[in-house]
Formats: structure tokens, C-alpha cells, sequence
């Protein structure tokens, strides 16, 4: 199959090797790639912040770029929850119904990493070769939003020589909420400093995940407590071989 | 119009109001008992409900149902109250509630109230209104009756003491009930409160009390509780006066079949409330001789108007959302200064002050949904926080504002690949001096936020789509925009 990858912004300016390993890994499974350079921003972090007018552009633009794609990949459990949850009622209130059945016929077709991997290509044994104590990290889009359920921990379950072990409170919030980090920063570090606990008491090297944001903001603790735990997202994981090594993952 | 909920008017920014919170072990730890505890007998109760989303459903589409009709609901309701012998009042805001209420009690020659636990009357600030006009109002639910000794402010809208522990509510009690002996078992504590309410309920012949429904079929009142205290005051006195939000009303007796399941649940982990109590008007020989009730919009009717925030309209107070929030966790509700705290709070203060007030309350959430998932009315929280903050941003924020410059200048980046591109060379090179050993410790303005307790890793020497340009470079495939 050829596979659009809407990367992100941030994962394209902050973790090129989360989108290095997004397409190491389809590929591997036997798929093309093709990434469209004009791609920037879903509108997540206007939207949510407010600014839903300046939001309005970007799914504009998203749609134009992505609307002839067989699939679309979207490696951020939050990124696909704005596109999933927000765009047909961003599409409702322009008066241009073409727009609005564009969207509807695009969205089918738009998955997040593990969506694409388990519901539509049917996989769960990708072949990984991870030989770590991992956790994983469920973030609130990810459950409450896209109801993913299981799908990580499916793929994860199948990597070889993983020591996959269950992160305590899973259903709460680590914290990070966008914007919300810092505008209320001492909140968001106390709801930190709890997830961080409970990291800890796993005892893992590494905290997984399918949002880099999240990770992003329980590395910055953990680092900033010289915790010694890493964090790799979901993609980095899954694409790691006996080949590559999988040290390289999340260093 | 005087549109008041609480003291909020007063109260500082939620991240500031938050700040002694946090910093308060005694009171983050008794808020995360508290909350842990609730959240799992609500987990137990719910989980043996199998038609729990059906009800749910049902319970959303009837409370959408009344709010689209609900001029023709509460003009049903008050005829069938009058009917049974009650008196029903208006109230625009919150001083003419309180004016309302204060003459009745003087009417009937009274200078003191026993209450029911009430949120309405304290975001209508019944209490400090009565007692300047010489009435004093004594709250009768222990929880109220601590926070009203302890000259304290509720923090929970089921539970308004849950911020304070055993021996905290012990230490109130010694000193304000003048029991300097006070042991500080439950029951101790209890036979104090016991004590000390029973004189009341025995002298005080006017009751004041709040509603959780109101049948619009039948005209009846009805108040769900766990202590018994409430039944004592709905029944004792001559007068009984019911402060209720218009949002209150039900259409048919019937439906109090769904309410009566997921209020109890939902709210304190209960399958049935131990006290039930539901009437209509006056009855001679039986109960109050004299019933009235004071309708209250305060702001409610500005949320109705608003089609994409109005389901907020929909809440039962029954506080889930509190119990299932990982902020109010955190910081307990005092920080969200109003009556109403938590993700609720967040929502029904600041459109109740028609966004003039409480204009953080929509950011003091992390949008993670767990408020959602529990509420027994399904209203979509974090859709109505986002929609609140486009309002604060539309309404409020002055377009000079520092975020509003970045956030527009970050739209004119994403707009288009030539300035994306630019802005990430650009990111890259501007960081330098901030960076050590990969990583960013202290970064200044709002990002200072993030440093004071995270390290940030500074940007990669290669964004993705370099990497990717490069990639297909070399496999001779060039760019192909």
C-alpha cells in the first residue's frame, strides 16, 4: 500500500527519529512511503488554545494536501484526535459544503500509527527486536479520544525480547495538555511528579508511547530528576531489529 | 442585574489561587484520599449497571430535551406547585433571591434558618445576605456545618469538607462548639454535630433548602441525601423555602426513574441515596404549613442562549467530574474560587459571569476527557472548555496581547512550507546559546514555565523532512513538492 505520513510539526522539528522510524518500519512491512513537503500543522495547539479562527487554514490545508491519499498515517495520538474529533465540525460551520464532504470522505482513510497498523493492515507482530524493560504510557487522546483500547499493547506484546510490564494509573493524565504546561505550569508539574512515581515504581529503562508530547514532558522530568529512564515512542520501538540494535531507539 | 457566583468576583487567577494549594501536603493528601476513595466505590457501582450508557443517554437527551422547552417546563412546574398549595418566586439574579428569601423569613417572623446543603445558596451568597439583614442561617450538613464553623469555604460540590481531615474537623469542632475534651473518632465527631444540630432542628421553625429536581408534571421537589439531616429540615419546620436553579426542572415524574440511578452513583458511589425526600405543596397535619420556591437564573439564561456551551445546563452536580479530574486533584476546588470547582466549575462559573470573570477556569484543565467519560449526563467538558477559550480569546483578549501575537504569527508559519521551513532553520540557530549538552535548562518568558521543573531537549541538527529530502536525494528521486 502507499502510505501518506502526515509527520506532525513537532514531531518533524523535535523527533525526526520518530518519523525515521515510522517509515523504517512500513517499509519493512512492505509498503511505500510518500511524505508531502508542503504538510506543516494540524491546528491542534490553536484550537485547543482558543484561536479556533486561525486553526480554520491549516485543516484547510491538510485536506488539499492529503484528500487523493490512499492512507494517511499520523504518528500522535493527539494530532489525530483534533483531525478526527474537530475537523468535521470546523468543516460544519464554514458555508462550503464542499469542504465539509471532503473531510467526511477524507477521515476514513486518516489513522494514527497503531490504528493504521493493527485495523488496517492487519499486523501485530511487525518483527520488532526490543530487548528493554518497557512501559507504556497511555495518553488521554489516545484512550479517551480514538479509544484505542489495547492496539499499543497488542504490538508491543510481540516484540521479541521486551519486558513489557504495566505502568500503575494508567488512565490518568500525565500533565502535559498543550498549552496547559505552561500557562498552568505548577499544576501541570505536580500532575507530572505523580506519573513520574509511578514510572519509577515499574522500574523500566524506557516509557513508550504514541504521543512524542506526552514523552517530551516525562522526559523533561525524568532528566531534570536524572531519573535514568528514557522514553522512545511506540514507532521507535516497533521498528528496531536484531540488525540496527535496538540502543539507538529513544537515545 | 447583579450576576454573582460565590466570591468569585474576587477571586485571583486559577494558577495563582492554585499555588498555596500545592503547596499545602496536608490538604493535596486528604483531597486524593477523599477522591481515590469516592472514585472507587463509583467504579464498583457503576461497573454492576449494565445499562449504564443507555441511561446516560437517556438522561442527556432528557435533560436536552427540557432545555430547548424549558420556558413551557417551568411555567408547568409552577402551576402544578401552586397547585398543591406551594408559592413559586422568580429570581433574575442572585441579590433578588436573597431578597426574596430574607423577606419571606421576616414575613413569617423569623430571625433564623436551618439549611440543607445548598450550592445555590452559596453561589447566590444566601448566608452573608441574610445575616446583614439579622437572620442567621445554620447549615445543618455536617460537611456545611464545618466548613461554616471552620469560616471556611466549600472546596467540593458534593462534599464541600473533603479537604480537611478527621482531626482538622475535630479541632474546629473543640473550638467552636466548646468541647475542649473532643475525641476524634467518627464517633465522637459525630455525636458533637449530632448535639449541637438537634437543638436546632427542635427550635428553628423556618427551613431553607435547594432542590436536585424539579417535576414540572406534578409540581414536586426533590432532594436526595445521606444523612438524614436534610429529612429533619424538609419536615420540622412551619416554613420551608426552596432556592432552586431554573435548570432544575424534569418534565415527568417518570424520569426521575433514570436520575434517582445515576445521581447516587455517580456521586457517591451509592446505588440509592439513604434519604429520599419528595414532595409537592403543602399537606395540613403533615410536614411544612408553608412552601415556597424561588427560581433562580443568575446568568443561566445567557448559557442557554449560547447552543454550543448550553449542555453545561444539563449537570446534576454530582461532582464525578471533580473525583475523576487529575487538576482538581492536584489543587482541591478552592483554587478555582467560585462555588462550583473542577471541570464543571471551570465551565458553569465563567459563562454564569458571562466570561467577564473566572477567564482562566477554561485553561485550568488538561483537556484529558476523564470528566467526560464519567458524567451521567454526558456533557462534553473539554468541547465546552475549547469552545470557552476561543470565547476568552474572541471576547477578552486584546489582540496586542503577547500569546495572541505569537499565535498569530505561529498561523502565518504553518500557513505556509517557505516560512515552516525558515522558522525551523531558524529555531535551530536561535537556541544556541540556551543549549548545553544537547539539552535546554532555563529557557526564558512563558517557556520558563516548562524549565522551572523539565528539561527540554534542544532541537535536532536535522528535521525530519530534511532527512527525508535528503534520503530521496540520494536515492535519485529529488523533491517532489
Amino acid at each position: 500500500m502507499r502510505i501518506s505520513l502526515f509527520i506532525t510539526c513537532y514531531n518533524d522539528t523535535l523527533f525526526p527519529a520518530t518519523g525515521q522510524a515510522v517509515v523504517r518500519l512500513l517499509e519493512r512491512l512492505g509498503h511505500s512511503i510518500d511524505f508531502p513537503l508542503e504538510q506543516t500543522c494540524c491546528g491542534q495547539m490553536h484550537y485547543n488554545t482558543g484561536y479556533q479562527q486561525e486553526a480554520m487554514p491549516l485543516m484547510r490545508r491538510f485536506v488539499r494536501i492529503f484528500r487523493e491519499a490512499e492512507a494517511v498515517c499520523i504518528p500522535s495520538s493527539s494530532c489525530m484526535a483534533m483531525i478526527r474529533d474537530h475537523y468535521p465540525k470546523m468543516a460544519a460551520e464554514q458555508s462550503d459544503p464542499g469542504l465539509r464532504s471532503e473531510v467526511e470522505e477524507l477521515l476514513p482513510r486518516v489513522y494514527e500509527l497503531s490504528e493504521l497498523l493493527v485495523n488496517r493492515l492487519g499486523v501485530e507482530d511487525v518483527g520488532a527486536w526490543f530487548p528493554h524493560r518497557v512501559t507504556y504510557h497511555a495518553s488521554c487522546h489516545s484512550q479517551r479520544s480514538l479509544h484505542l483500547g489495547d492496539l499499543p499493547l497488542r504490538l508491543l506484546r510481540k516484540v521479541r525480547g521486551i519486558d513489557l510490564v504495566d505502568l500503575p494509573n494508567i488512565d490518568r493524565c500525565c500533565g502535559f495538555g498543550g498549552t496547559f504546561a505552561v500557562k498552568m505550569g505548577d499544576v501541570s508539574a505536580a500532575m507530572l511528579a505523580e506519573k513520574m512515581r509511578d514510572v519509577e515504581n515499574t522500574a523500566a529503562e524506557v516509557v513508550t508511547a504514541v504521543d512524542n508530547s506526552c514523552l517530551m514532558h516525562i522526559f523533561g522530568g525524568l532528566h531534570r530528576a536524572r531519573a535514568g529512564v528514557r522514553v522512545a515512542h511506540l514507532a521507535e520501538v516497533l521498528a528496531s531489529t536484531q540488525d540496527d540494535g535496538a540502543q539507538e531507539a529513544g537515545a | 442585574m447583579t450576576i454573582r457566583v460565590g466570591e468569585s468576583a474576587e477571586a485571583p487567577p486559577f494558577q495563582k489561587a492554585a499555588l498555596p494549594l500545592l503547596e499545602d501536603p496536608q490538604l493535596r493528601k486528604n483531597v486524593r484520599h477523599a477522591t481515590d476513595v469516592i472514585q472507587r466505590k463509583r467504579g464498583l457501582v457503576v461497573a454492576e449497571q449494565t445499562d449504564w450508557q443507555e441511561l446516560r443517554n437517556a438522561a442527556s437527551a432528557i435533560k436536552a430535551h427540557t432545555l430547548r422547552h424549558l420556558d413551557h417546563y417551568l411555567v408547568q412546574f409552577e402551576r402544578a406547585c401552586t397547585a398543591g398549595g406551594g408559592q413559586v418566586h422568580w429570581a433574575a439574579d442572585a441579590d433578588e433571591a436573597n431578597r426574596i428569601i430574607a423577606g419571606l423569613v421576616k414575613q413569617y417572623g423569623g430571625n433564623e434558618v436551618i439549611k440543607i446543603k445548598t450550592m445555590t445558596s452559596d453561589e447566590t451568597g444566601l448566608n452573608e445576605a441574610l445575616e446583614r439583614d439579622g437572620i442567621r442561617a445554620h447549615e445543618t450538613d455536617l460537611a456545611e456545618l464545618i466548613i461554616q464553623l471552620g469560616r471556611d469555604r466549600p472546596s467540593h460540590i458534593v462534599v464541600p469538607a473533603l479537604h480537611k481531615n478527621r482531626s482538622q474537623v475535630r479541632e474546629i469542632f473543640r473550638e467552636r462548639m466548646h468541647l475542649p475534651e473532643l475525641g476524634d473518632q467518627p464517633e465522637d465527631l459525630t455525636a458533637a454535630a449530632r448535639h449541637y444540630l438537634r437543638e436546632k432542628f427542635l427550635n428553628v421553625k423556618i427551613g431553607v433548602c435547594g432542590a436536585n429536581f424539579l417535576v414540572a408534571e406534578t409540581g414536586s421537589v426533590c432532594i436526595v441525601e445521606s444523612e438524614g439531616n436534610g429529612r429533619m429540615c424538609l419536615t420540622l419546620p412551619d416554613v420551608l423555602i426552596s432556592l432552586a436553579g431554573i435548570e432544575k426542572v424534569i418534565p415527568l415524574f417518570q424520569d426521575l426513574e433514570v436520575f434517582l440511578q445515576l445521581l447516587p452513583r455517580s456521586a457517591t458511589g451509592e446505588r440509592m441515596n439513604p434519604y429520599n425526600s419528595l414532595w409537592t405543596g403543602v399537606h395540613p397535619g403533615d410536614g411544612p404549613k408553608h412552601f415556597h420556591v424561588v427560581l433562580l437564573d443568575n446568568g443561566r439564561t445567557g448559557i442557554l442562549a449560547d447552543a454550543e456551551a448550553r449542555q453545561t445546563l444539563q449537570c446534576i452536580r454530582c461532582a464525578a467530574c471533580l473525583n475523576a479530574c487529575p487538576v482538581y486533584r492536584q489543587t482541591g476546588g478552592h483554587a478555582y474560587g467560585s462555588s462550583y470547582s473542577g471541570p464543571i466549575g471551570a465551565i458553569v462559573t465563567p459563562q454564569l459571569l458571562n466570561m467577564r470573570q473566572g477567564q482562566t477556569l477554561p485553561y485550568a484543565s488538561s483537556l484529558c476527557g476523564a470528566c467526560y467519560e464519567v458524567c451521567p449526563v454526558r456533557i462534553n467538558i473539554p468541547e465546552v472548555l475549547i469552545h470557552l477559550r476561543g470565547r476568552v480569546v474572541r471576547e477578552q483578549k486584546s489582540t496586542l496581547d503577547p500569546e495572541a501575537l505569537a499565535m498569530k504569527a505561529a498561523a502565518a508559519i504553518f500557513t505556509s512550507r517557505t516560512r515552516f521551513e525558515a522558522a525551523q532553520r531558524l529555531g535551530r540557530l536561535g537556541q544556541a546559546p540556551m543549549v548545553s549538552k544537547g539539552w535546554m535548562r532555563n529557557l526564558p518568558g512563558m517557556l520558563g514555565n516548562w524549565t522551572r521543573v523539565r528539561d527540554l531537549r534542544a532541537l535536532p541538527p536535522q528535521t525530519f523532512r530534511e532527512w527525508w529530502k535528503a534520503r530521496e536525494k540520494a536515492a535519485g528521486k529529488g523533491s517532489h513538492a
